[in-house]
């Protein structure tokens, strides 16, 4: 039994030590937003945060997160960055198969959470580059981060 | 096209297997197998024969449901053909709501694919438009008789616009869904046919940027994909697959598979072990943890892809080796014996993998002598076959749902990965059972693009002009596996292998051949699939011969396509974009290079220099003419995505083989293009009043050669390899 909180609440999961976040989240948790992609830390899709930090949870064993606060893409949609995000993407209309896009939003989050100012296309590349995207979005991606920053900013003006 | 009436509430227009409907009536439903259920119990009484189709449904509250019948993996099918639909009909797309319908295939087959449920080669839009077109005008015009006999005013006299119809004269109206309400389909149905179709200059949903249906939710993590089905009581599977195509387990052991909490069953299939267990993570661990010995039989053990390629040059280089014919007119060897220069080059290009980031994967459950298949495929039809075929089912007996596809490119065309969750499910009886490939499985399992060799020779004569061409290209086949009858039919053309060999460069002799060799390893679809290799060989040849005579590698395209204005306009147009004729930074090149496939032209330019011996692609432009553009912002994301998915092969793709076994596994050792390597695109849609051609696909195969020619500008090499070589 391994305990930790998981967008904001508490939960339990009855698990084998070793299985990965990643599929703890897809079946006891019913969780799918959070994707399979590589199994191997190489794609980003299963992106997620652990106390903050983007992580792949593809390769992370639940024995690994006793007491850590583990957000996914569910629970950062009901963030006002989640929020922002999800609006800058549908503005720039950045999805095509989509199936990357979640780990895209969270590692995006992670950026902007510890941008230090306006973020370049350089810097937003650069910052998104642990995460494949197979239908070639990245330059919607970075329309779309530099948008959601603005809007952020705007908000807390 | 002749029109009947099939029931009090449901029209019918077509015949044969391309059928178009359009259903009306005061149902308020927006499911579609709900309404066909109902309209086909009450007609049943009243007609024979009846057959419930219906592209649309109108509710009472004037929100119409359009049923989409593409495959959605990101190329904006559910937005595309439904617009298409919306546009004839007049209606309010703010109003529209979109549906994947049914994979009925004699109700909603794609015209393209000879009425199949198949979503591929850049031909739904081409395949459905003049469908979609005629259905929509035809329920206008029904709702437009309804609202003419209600007021006893003469039907030309009403408006149709935003799903609302007027007469101006009494100065009355009623929505579409106030028209549908009271809707009896009349003995005689408006008739339709492609003269009676608006103009492009009345278009008002066509070529507008009008908001893809599906970004929604793939903009917060709610989009279902094939993986994310559930079914209440449902297993999943991993199946530890066979090294090498071909083979069969001999013998099992699975007492450790057993042993781990969670498994259920250890079954061995034809061409792998699947271990059923309830978690996906249980069944793959279980799963390495078989021990099995397989048989040593199969023809792919002597497939070795650096070898072959050796074989497959010296055939292309053999000009006397008589292929199979793709393309010719004139006495092409004569023309080149003739001319005054001649070029020639061989071409070469690796295996490589489609790598949808949804891996493969199906949901399949058996009650009775029934299947149920839940799948991210390309083609419902496909599935159905091979459910019949491995499953023992009747067709009538197999339902497939298609869920959002996490990317095709060609790879959800075929059906294999089907294959395990129908064989577990019939072993499982009401059990649903989800199998999933892992990435590794994924690569094990490729159907990766043909490896290919080419040769290309071309005749120029005194006054620097082109007189003969020959273009042989060595490969294992596609249609040869998956469609052998059609292929043989047609004389041994296998169209996906050699698309854009052949095209509207005006060249009076000319032979393409096709030298196919068969190895014992599938290959199959990938995006752009021949064209990828094809323009690559010929547009750096082309480019080379402008060298050669010293003459502007643009002028010699616009020379080459005089009786083509639409290729000489995005020609012009890319030139403009990119500044052409332009000095460009030291250090800095452009390559230029165009493509004709799926009747859509475009031309690109890049801007590339070399860092640290490599391809550095610092900005793109595109110029394309696809006849009427449906959606021009989705085909700006189509023309970017695919090229960027051009340039991530072209610096580093490549699946190889050694004794019939992929040796990469994985993106560790099969990179992608990232996020840092992505050049800045810009893309001109530059529409035509011409029927329209695909897009999809449109964007790649430019991408390599122009690239190429960039490189062989900046460093005076030419380079033949798809992959490019490691350093320049």
């Amino acid at each position: 039994m391994v305990n930790f909180t998981l967008n904001g609440k508490a939960v339990s999961v009855d698990a084998a030590a070793d299985k990965p976040l990643l599929w703890a989240l897809r079946e006891e948790l019913a969780l799918t937003g959070t994707k399979f992609g590589c199994g191997v830390a190489q794609c980003g899709a299963c992106t997620v945060h652990i106390d903050g930090q983007p992580t792949r949870s593809c390769v992370l064993p639940l024995a690994a997160l006793e007491g850590k606060q583990v957000t996914t893409i569910e629970g950062l949609m009901q963030t006002d960055m989640g929020k922002a995000l999800e609006s800058a993407w549908v503005d720039e209309q950045v999805a095509q198969c989509g199936y990357c896009q979640s780990g895209q939003l969270m590692s995006a989050a992670g950026l902007l959470e510890t941008a230090k100012g306006p973020l370049t296309r350089e810097e937003v590349l650069e910052g998104m580059s642990g995460n494949i995207c197979r239908c070639g979005t990245y330059n919607q991606i970075v329309a779309a981060v530099v948008g959601a920053q603005k809007s952020i900013a705007q908000e807390g003006s | 096209m002749t029109l009947q009436s099939i029931s009090r509430r449901t029209f019918l227009v077509g015949g044969g297997a391309t059928v178009v409907g359009v259903m009306v009536g005061g149902l308020g439903i927006s499911n579609l197998a709900l309404a066909a259920q109902e309209v086909a119990s009450s007609a049943e009484a009243a007609s024979n024969g009846f057959s419930p189709v219906a592209w649309v449904s109108i509710a009472a509250d004037n929100t119409t449901t359009i049923y989409s019948p593409g495959a959605e993996m990101g190329q904006g099918t559910m937005t595309a053909i439904p617009s298409i639909f919306a546009e004839d009909m007049e209606l309010d797309w703010s109003m529209v709501k979109v549906e994947k319908s049914p994979n009925d295939s004699k109700l909603f087959g794609n015209p393209g694919f000879g009425g199949g449920m198949v979503t591929g080669s850049s031909r739904t839009v081409v395949g459905y438009y003049e469908v979609m077109r005629l259905a929509g005008l035809q329920a206008k015009l029904v709702l437009v008789d309804v609202a003419a006999q209600a007021w006893g005013v003469p039907a030309a006299e009403i408006k149709a616009e935003n799903s609302v119809l007027r007469h101006a004269a009494s100065n009355r109206q009623m929505t579409y869904g106030e028209a549908s309400a009271q809707a009896k389909a009349p003995d005689e149905l408006p008739k339709v046919d492609k003269g009676m179709l608006k103009p492009m200059s009345e278009f008002k949903i066509i070529g507008k940027d009008i908001t893809r249906v599906d970004v929604a939710s793939k903009s917060n993590g709610t989009a279902q994909f094939g993986l994310d089905f559930r079914l209440p009581g449902m297993v999943w599977a991993s199946v530890l697959q066979a090294p090498v195509q071909g083979e069969t387990p001999e013998s099992v052991d699975d007492a450790e598979a057993k042993a781990v909490t969670g498994v259920s069953r250890v079954v061995k299939l034809k061409h792998g072990v699947a271990v059923v267990a309830d978690s996906f993570a249980t069944a793959r661990k279980a799963r390495d943890l078989l021990k099995v010995d397989w048989s040593k039989t199969a023809k792919a053990r002597g497939y070795d892809s650096d070898a072959a390629m050796k074989d497959y040059v010296a055939r292309a280089e053999q000009l006397d080796d008589a292929g199979d014919v793709w393309d010719k007119h004139g006495d092409a060897a004569g023309a080149i014996k003739g001319a005054t220069r001649t070029f020639q080059a061989s071409y070469t290009t690796a295996h490589v993998a489609q790598c949808t980031m949804e891996p493969m994967n199906c949901t399949a459950r058996v009650q009775g002598d029934k299947v149920e298949i839940w799948v991210p495929s390309q083609s419902a039809s496909f599935v159905i076959g091979t459910a019949a075929a491995v499953g023992g089912f009747k067709p009538e007996n197999i339902t497939v749902h298609t869920t959002l596809l996490g990317g095709g490119y060609g790879r959800r065309v075929e059906a294999d990965f089907a294959v395990e969750a129908v064989l577990l499910a019939k072993a499982l009886p009401g059990v649903p059972v989800q199998v999933i490939w892992t990435r590794e499985d994924d690569f094990l399992r490729s159907r990766s693009r043909p490896l290919t060799a080419q040769h290309l020779v071309a005749g120029v004569d005194e006054q620097g002009k082109i007189v003969g061409w020959r273009h042989r290209l060595v490969s294992e086949g596609i249609y040869s596996r998956v469609m052998a009858k059609a292929y043989e039919a047609s004389g041994n053309k296998d169209a996906p292998v050699m698309e854009g060999a052949d095209g509207v460069y005006e060249i009076p002799a000319l032979l393409i051949e096709h030298c196919r060799e068969e190895r014992g390893v599938d290959v199959s679809f990938w995006r752009a699939v021949g064209a990828g290799y094809t323009k690559f060989a010929l547009e750096t040849m082309i480019d080379e011969i402008a060298q050669g005579l010293e003459k502007d590698p643009l002028q010699l395209r616009l020379e080459l396509t005089g009786k083509t204005p639409r290729a000489q306009a995005v020609l012009r147009e890319a030139a403009a974009m990119a500044g052409w004729d332009k000095a460009r930074p030291e250090g800095r090149a452009l390559g230029l290079a165009f493509s004709d496939t799926w009747t859509s032209f475009i031309a690109m330019v890049v801007e590339v220099s070399i860092k640290d011996g490599r391809p550095l692609v610092h900005q793109v432009w595109a110029a394309v003419d696809c006849g009427h553009a449906i959606a021009p912002i989705n085909i700006r994301a189509q023309v970017e995505g695919a090229a960027l998915f051009g340039l991530s092969a072209l610096l580093s793709e490549r699946l190889d083989y050694k004794a019939g076994e992929a040796q990469q596994r994985n993106f560790d050792t099969y990179p992608l293009l990232r996020a840092h390597q992505a050049p800045q695109v810009e893309v001109k849609v530059l529409p035509t009043d011409n029927a329209p051609g695909g897009m999809g696909e449109v964007g790649l195969p430019p991408m390599a050669p122009a690239v190429a020619n960039a490189v062989s500008r900046l460093t005076g090499k030419r380079i033949r390899t798809l992959p490019f070589p490691k350093t320049i």
